[in-house]
């Protein structure tokens, strides 16, 4: 089996950050946008690099949103920045009718997405902004899983021409794939190769979806762990492909099970190859405070109970 | 033919274009539309400096926003009569299939839009992005827009005119019809705003009043007026004192007409009190 190991953790946000560095040294078209969240946003160094591509919007997330749809005018690819409640629930009609419904080239950058920007609470733990932005016609969604992914995925919707979601967090989490990998949106990668079950994971919880293959394969299952950092367009020929395989799968994902990757991955199965699947995520809840870790194991979003899922999931076929 | 003569005669011409979309799906509001007739031929015909083809970007020329989108059947009919794509299309308005949505879009490619609107208070938001993006590629020319009264209710509106004196956008020119009426009734009655003129004031613009806003002449000298104030580090708005339904008496002075199509018998009237000038779709 293929085992990943890491030498160092970092928070997904500064990939971001560093990716965006990059794009204002790259591409003169790539505008930043902030409500008052510059730091912790890691927009510093873009913003000292090119003072005259910022725009320091103040607290007004909505007007924000209008702002980057008008940038796009002179054929700017404004990237907004702040935290995932404020960037989607806040403002859900300014993104569906300027953004959207307009067809404007407008990334909106989300960090803080989930429970495990920790302290802060519910009133800044979105658990629905996957479900809000895949809805909305057009809009690509990506939920990249560490600091090298999230700085590719930065990197790589430059060049792609539409509105795009880019989620990512707070917390420290593994670095595990290769520096420098190339991100192609909606192309999930296979992480490991198994035949008793598939575990298809998002964002951060891909490294608790391999923790969780160790685990398994010291009991005797082989899992497939599938990296689906795009949620929308979803892979649908690999989830197919593996399960056809496996038959059976593990969806995880730190977003409400109602409405997030789980609830996608359950309609490709539906139409096209009913299959066993158990979920991980949160249900049907908002958040508290608390620390990432402990807040991970509260609300059943780490390792464990992703094997115990892949067992559910394996006696079920 | 004088220029006044001129342009007296398009809006007669949209005029009738508002009636007959409206009537034909018994659907869409005429009243603001007719309200701002005058203020559409003028901007553009006369005031914007705009190219006679449309490409979304509007590299060096003037562009325009309209923020409060029910007023769809007055900037279609504008756009059609200066060119933007052929004035038959007006019959589609509403219908399915049809470019010319209840409300403006991008989505279905008509020329002449750049943003969707409809849902309020969105407008100036996205006419600040673009004069900025203005800014950055060292294109001097403007942006316009147009808000409804009643739309400065919406909380967004006020984040952008904060924004907007704060980061000195000065190629912007965003007018305001200030026909005093919205959906349940006059402004005063649903929720009274005070100075409108004061509040524009206090967050740093510079704001010039049309007090005849269904006078062609007064809305050419007050709009270049308006003008003449850009480039100067604040923002300028233009309060443009209209009457909802101008030019078909019925309509006049009265929310009624927000929302509601003529009856044939209406139409006919309406039509009557404004001669077919260009020729009618």
């Amino acid at each position: 089996m293929k085992t990943y190991t890491y030498t160092e953790k970092k928070d997904t946000r500064s990939g971001f950050g560093a990716g965006l560095t990059e794009l204002g040294r790259t591409n003169p078209n790539v505008v930043a946008l902030c409500a008052d969240l510059i730091g912790s946003l890691k927009m510093n160094d873009f913003i000292k690099e090119n003072p005259e591509r910022f725009f320091q919007i103040g607290i007004a997330e909505a007007n924000m949103m209008g702002i980057a749809a008008g940038l796009t005018i002179g054929g700017k690819i404004p990237f907004t920045g702040t935290f995932a409640n404020f960037a989607t629930g806040r403002v859900y009609d300014q993104i569906r009718q300027s953004i959207a419904y307009s067809d404007k080239n407008v990334k909106i950058c989300a960090s803080h997405a989930g429970l495990t920007l920790g302290e802060d609470g519910a009133t800044h733990q979105i658990l629905e902004d996957i479900g809000l932005m895949k809805m909305l016609p057009g809009m690509v969604v990506i939920n990249p899983c560490d600091y090298n992914q999230t700085k590719a995925a930065t990197i790589a919707i430059a060049e792609y021409e539409g509105p795009v979601y880019l989620r990512f967090g707070r917390p420290s989490v593994p670095i595990f794939t290769p520096e420098n990998q190339k991100f192609e949106i909606g192309k999930a990668i296979q992480l490991t190769e198994g035949n008793d079950v598939t575990i298809v994971a998002t964002g951060h919880l891909v490294w608790e979806a391999l923790e969780a293959s160790k685990v398994l394969h010291a009991a005797g299952i082989s899992a497939e762990v599938i990296n689906i950092h795009t949620i929308k367009p979803l892979d649908d020929d690999a989830i197919l492909t593996s399960v056809s395989k496996t038959g059976c799968i593990v969806t995880a994902e730190e977003h409400n099970i109602l409405g997030g990757l789980g609830e996608s991955v359950a309609r490709v199965l539906a139409t096209k190859l009913p299959t066993p699947q158990e979920f991980v995520g949160t249900n049907d809840t908002f958040g508290e405070s608390g620390t990432p870790a402990q807040l991970m194991e509260k609300y059943g979003l780490n390792s464990a109970i992703i094997v115990e899922k892949a067992k559910k999931a394996i006696a079920r076929k | 033919m004088s220029k006044i003569k001129h342009l007296e005669d398009i809006c007669t011409q949209v005029r009738r274009d508002i009636l007959r979309q409206v009537h034909k799906v018994n659907s869409g509001h005429p009243g603001g539309s007719l309200g701002c007739a005058e203020f559409f031929v003028a901007l553009y015909n006369e005031i914007m400096d705009r190219k006679e083809t449309f490409d979304m970007d509007g590299a060096d020329e003037d562009l325009f926003f309209l923020s409060n989108g029910h007023i769809s059947p007055v900037f279609y009919s504008v756009l059609a009569r200066a060119g933007y794509f052929p004035v038959e299309e007006l019959n589609t308005f509403r219908l399915i299939d049809s470019r010319l949505q209840g409300h403006p879009t991008t989505h279905e490619g008509l020329p002449g839009i750049r943003i969707a609107s409809g849902s309020l208070g969105q407008g100036m938001s996205v006419a600040l992005g673009a004069a900025q993006a203005k800014k950055l590629n060292g294109d001097n020319k403007l942006v316009y827009t147009l808000h409804g009264d009643g739309e400065l209710q919406e909380g967004q509106n006020w984040e952008a005119i904060m924004y907007a004196s704060a980061k000195k956008v000065d190629n912007l020119i965003a007018t305001v019809d200030l026909n005093g009426q919205q959906i349940d009734g006059s402004t005063d009655d649903v929720l009274p705003m005070g100075s409108i003129k004061g509040k524009f004031e206090a967050f740093g613009w510079t704001v010039l009043e049309i007090e005849a806003g269904n006078d062609l002449e007064a809305i050419l000298d007050g709009m270049a007026k308006a003008k003449a104030e850009t480039g100067k580090g604040k923002p300028v708005c233009v309060l443009l004192k209209t009457i909802m339904g101008n030019g078909v008496d019925f309509m006049m002075h009265t929310h009624a007409w927000h929302g509601k199509a003529p009856n044939d018998e209406q139409l006919e009237a309406g039509l009557a009190q404004n001669p077919e000038t260009l020729g009618d779709y």
